[in-house]
């Protein structure tokens, strides 16, 4: 009874004070402090919550020897916390983390990507570091209440991060590329104050999650101190490019290999495309008008800049486009943005400061992609004379260089971890004569594969490939991509150790498979081939193969489409082979043998 | 004010249930009566649902909370929606260092009135305006008032209805000292081609009058203006909105100018009762003040005649400094000095030596006649009284 007339109180107030409480406020009546209501000051005592827990996870990043600095985010317990590249440039692969608890960590650099501003490192020492919540970028809005932690102007001896607060001010913002590579798509701008030394920290949700990294200020004239503009890289990108930091590789951007400009009616339409590029393959032409990029309506040039910038090379996206009034819609695949040189080169100057553009260069209105446009400065920490320092036995002990790398120690750690579970499950397949018989629905095919030479034989005819002769010539049968060579790599791989393969390393992981769900690749190089190892995020199952025979053509795409394998090893029973825009061909394995004789 | 701060901060707060009670209520009431003559078992169950009735009061109450605050949310994105689709970005003559060629413009009419800021970007004739909507137009700066430094500039006559801010309306709204306020303009260009102006918040800390500079000299209205401490007066600001948080528009962001007296950038706005007769004129297409053009005079006045000499017109803009006054002239004993420069005659704003001359040439020589000179920052007004001796033919 008491119970009931309790809950029943305690309904009607929750309905009527806060009518009572706003009532109350608008008559003016009471003192100063009752004139607060009740609501406002429980959303201000929620408000300092959220901020005391979100500093928890905000790093002091500094340079090893102590001649420059940022902020940074973790986002596992193990460690790895994002800041920026211009961050981490100049300082080697070794840096120091302070946290609000007032430890000083070593931390050790892990991936790179110079085009998106973005740095993964290690904390080291815990495996219970305090991490951020991830939220999503995408559903954040202009007006939406955020706030900013890090430590600006290098300020807190003690690491405890300054906290700034204040609106999304634009959403979807582009930033032009500041000296060669480094650009900002798709960026959050906000009011709240980023000054020099917040480069690297983390944006904040008003409920405290993680929507961007802090990176880039509009300055101009009036000294690097915060005008009410800063942008930050969206949560989204980072998410993208989470498993290719991780990789340890220096990573690039996606380009489309079409580029496209705003006509005077407000068409958005093709006038440059590659012919080796994946969206020529699929049909893009010039003169096509671009409708939709990766589920975005494309309005203007600059949005599909936008829109592109945000993903990894090899990433597919869905193009819809229009020609002579139809629609067309095709998953295209994206390339990467630069060579290998051109990022090498980049990185040769990462101990230059980025410095930003002289003057100011406004654009026209329309501001097609190629505008040229004032670039916001990179509101970094102070810059000292760097010093020689070694480094500290944890991170000499994850630290392994190499080209191409910021540190090689992690893709090798994720290759031996895919490719041992590989090895060890498919056991069976460990051999030099894979024989096996499939259905299809055009009649029986029977395999052979061996080091040297492999052959099918269908109702169509007899095919065979001969490897010791050039592999790019090897692409038999006809229309498949190179299916026997796909099956000739796969042996390989298994028969040979990983490091007797040719060059291999871990890529991340991008959309693959029918699905386009994500998934792990591990790329093999041999021969003048590239061979993707797609293996699932959680149990490191491979899930098919991808083979390009060169970068103009399209992949053979061999795809195992359930769990069910054969013989208590994992040969995969059904097979889906695809290459390009031809109809796939299904296979179910009816009988195989393994063996080492010739 | 305390539903515009739950509303930004966190909009699920009860308060927002405000427009709602009634509604809960309802159900419960609903729920209790009506019992007369039914099946044990309904009874029964009825006997449940008044046994957890606070328990549904609560569930109910945080759905109401729950819907409140999804509506209000979308309340809050159409509002600043619905501001931001009038607000325009424009571009123009400049481009050089810190001479940006783009600058913010506000709707005023349905029929496509841009109220801007007059600076040099207006200074072409390909003079453009972006609307939200992408929509490209060319714009003609139809008059401008050179001491609020605004200008209405018009987009060409169409069936397009554009959305607009009533000036009318806004001027009737007094903003104080400790309102919250948005900003919205196109700062430092950021937006381009159908990407929305950027949004900033701030308070109003200050109503107070302008006393402000540009390089060396003052700038020309004195008047009361908000002080905002949002940095709301950043390149290509400068005729951008300020708004209230219903997305009401309350003034207009000025130019850059400097603090006379503390030389840090200000951040403000003309309040919309200011600027609002002004820019009536304006949008009749007249310069502010304007005098009735009188008849040709019988002995117009010129420079000479009044005893001073305006540098040389070696441009179409030339500003019409004085070069040098003559002793024992009206000039010099209304106190003209070289160096000033000639604003106004009369009300008529002077922006060129051909515009003074030609405003001369209408002034009857023997009336007295009105001269605004900026000297040293200043504004200053002097008469020039022709004396019939002093007449040279």
């Amino acid at each position: 009874m008491w119970q009931r007339i309790f809950l029943w109180l305690l309904g009607v107030a929750i309905v009527v004070l806060p009518t009572a409480a706003r009532w109350s406020w608008a008559q003016g009546a009471g003192p100063v402090h009752s004139q607060v209501s009740a609501a406002v000051r429980q959303a201000e005592r929620e408000r300092v919550a959220v901020m005391a827990r979100a500093a928890e996870a905000t790093v002091a990043v500094f340079h090893a020897d102590g001649s420059g600095g940022g902020s940074g985010v973790i986002l596992s317990p193990d460690g790895f916390a994002l800041t920026n590249f211009h961050v981490t440039s100049g300082s080697g692969p070794a840096l120091k983390c302070g946290l609000p608890d007032g430890v000083l960590y070593d931390a050790v650099l892990v991936g790179l990507d110079p085009v998106g501003d973005v740095a993964l490192i290690q904390l080291l020492g815990r495996d219970d570091f305090p991490t951020a919540v991830r939220g999503d970028s995408d559903a954040v809005r202009v007006g939406d209440w955020v706030f900013v932690a890090g430590n600006p102007f290098l300020l807190a001896d003690d690491f405890t991060p300054s906290i700034s607060y204040g609106m999304i001010s634009g959403v979807q913002r582009y930033q032009y590329p500041a000296g060669t590579l480094l650009e900002y798509t798709d960026c959050l701008q906000t009011d709240a104050s980023i000054n020099p030394g917040n480069s690297g920290g983390p944006l904040f949700d008003s409920q405290g999650r993680l929507i961007g990294i802090n990176g880039r200020a509009s300055f101009e004239k009036r000294g690097r101190v915060n005008v009410g503009v800063g942008y930050a890289i969206s949560s989204k990108q980072i998410q993208r490019f989470w498993s290719h930091l991780h990789s340890g590789r220096i990573v690039d951007h996606a380009a489309l290999g079409a580029t496209v400009a705003t006509t005077a009616a407000g068409q958005v339409v093709v006038d440059d495309i590659l012919e080796s590029s994946d969206a020529y393959r699929r049909g893009l032409r010039y003169g096509d008008e671009i409708l939709q990029f990766a589920g975005r309506n494309i309005t203007h040039a600059n949005r599909l800049q936008n829109a592109l910038g945000v993903f990894p090379p090899g990433w597919t996206v869905p193009l819809v486009y229009r020609r002579d009034g139809e629609i067309r819609k095709k998953q295209v695949r994206l390339q990467p943005l630069h060579d290998t040189a051109q990022l090498a080169a980049m990185l040769q100057h990462q101990h230059a400061p980025l410095k930003p553009a002289e003057g100011d260069r406004p654009g026209p209105p329309d501001g097609g992609p190629d505008d040229e446009k004032r670039a916001p400065e990179l509101p970094l920490g102070v810059q000292l004379a760097p010093e020689k320092t070694k480094l500290p036995a944890a991170v000499a002990a994850r630290y392994q260089p190499r080209s191409g790398y910021a540190n090689y120690w992690y893709n090798l750690q994720r290759q031996q971890q895919l490719g041992r579970a590989h090895l060890k499950s498919a056991a069976v397949m460990k051999s030099s004569r894979w024989t096996f018989q499939a259905t299809t629905e055009t009649g029986a095919w029977d395999f052979v594969v061996s080091p040297q030479t492999a052959s099918l034989r269908t109702p169509q005819g007899r095919f065979a490939a001969d490897f010791s002769a050039d592999l790019t010539t090897q692409l038999s049968p006809p229309g498949s991509g190179g299916l026997l060579l796909t099956l000739h790599l796969w042996q390989r791989m298994l028969t040979t150790d990983l490091r007797a393969f040719g060059e291999v390393y871990y890529l991340g992981q991008l959309p693959s498979g029918p699905a386009g769900k994500l998934a792990e690749h591990l790329v093999g190089i041999y021969g003048g081939v590239e061979i993707h190892f797609i293996f699932s995020p959680e149990e490191s199952h491979l899930l098919g193969l991808e083979m390009f025979a060169d970068e103009q053509s399209d992949p053979c795409r061999v795809w195992f489409l359930d769990g069910e394998t054969l013989a208590e090893h994992e040969f995969p029973r059904h097979w889906r082979l695809d290459h390009g825009d031809r109809p796939p061909v299904k296979l179910r394995i009816e009988s195989w043998e393994f063996s080492d004789a010739q | 004010m305390l539903n515009n701060f739950l509303r930004g901060w966190r909009a699920c707060a009860p308060a927002d249930l405000g427009g709602r009670p009634t509604h809960q209520i309802f159900h419960i009431s609903h729920l209790t009566s009506d019992k007369v003559g039914l099946r044990p078992s309904l009874r029964w169950l009825l006997w449940r649902i008044k046994k957890y009735a606070g328990l549904l009061v609560l569930f109910v109450a945080l759905w109401g909370i729950h819907g409140s605050c999804v509506s209000v949310a979308a309340d809050w994105q159409h509002v600043l929606r619905t501001a931001q689709s009038k607000v325009v970005k424009i571009y123009g003559a400049g481009g050089l260092r810190q001479l940006e060629a783009y600058q913010t413009g506000l709707l005023i009419s349905p029929s496509g009135h841009v109220l801007t800021a007059w600076s040099y970007v207006l200074d072409t004739d390909d003079l453009v305006a972006l609307l939200d909507d992408g929509s490209k137009w060319q714009a003609t700066l139809q008059a401008y008032d050179p001491v609020l430094e605004l200008a209405v500039l018009k987009l060409p006559v169409g069936d397009t209805v554009f959305p607009y801010f009533d000036l009318g309306e806004a001027a009737a709204r007094q903003a104080r000292e400790g309102q919250r306020v948005l900003v919205l303009s196109n700062l430092f260009g950021i937006a381009t081609g159908d990407e929305a102006v950027s949004v900033l918040q701030g308070t109003i800390t200050a109503v107070a009058p302008l006393d402000a500079r540009r390089g060396a000299y003052r700038s020309p209205f004195r008047g009361d203006v908000y002080i905002l401490d949002a940095s709301a007066n950043n390149p290509g600001a400068a005729g951008g909105g300020l708004v209230d948080w219903d997305g009401q528009l309350l003034g207009v962001l000025g130019k850059e100018l400097r603090s006379r007296v503390t030389g840090t950038w200000l951040n403000y706005a003309l309040p919309a009762a200011s600027i609002h007769d002004s820019v009536q004129h304006l949008l009749r297409g007249q310069a502010p003040r304007a005098e009735v053009v009188a008849e040709v005079p019988q002995q117009p006045a010129t420079a000479p005649r009044l005893g001073f000499v305006l540098i040389p017109p070696v441009l179409a803009r030339t500003p019409p400094y004085v070069d040098s006054v003559f002793r024992n002239s009206a000039a010099e004993e209304a106190g003209l000095r070289p160096d000033d420069l000639v604003v106004f005659v009369g009300d008529t704003p002077i922006p060129s030596v051909p515009a003074l001359e030609e405003a001369l040439a209408r002034h009857e020589l023997r009336q007295p006649l009105m001269l605004s000179v900026l000297r040293d920052g200043d504004l200053l007004e002097l008469e020039l009284k022709t004396r019939a001796e002093a007449f040279v033919p």
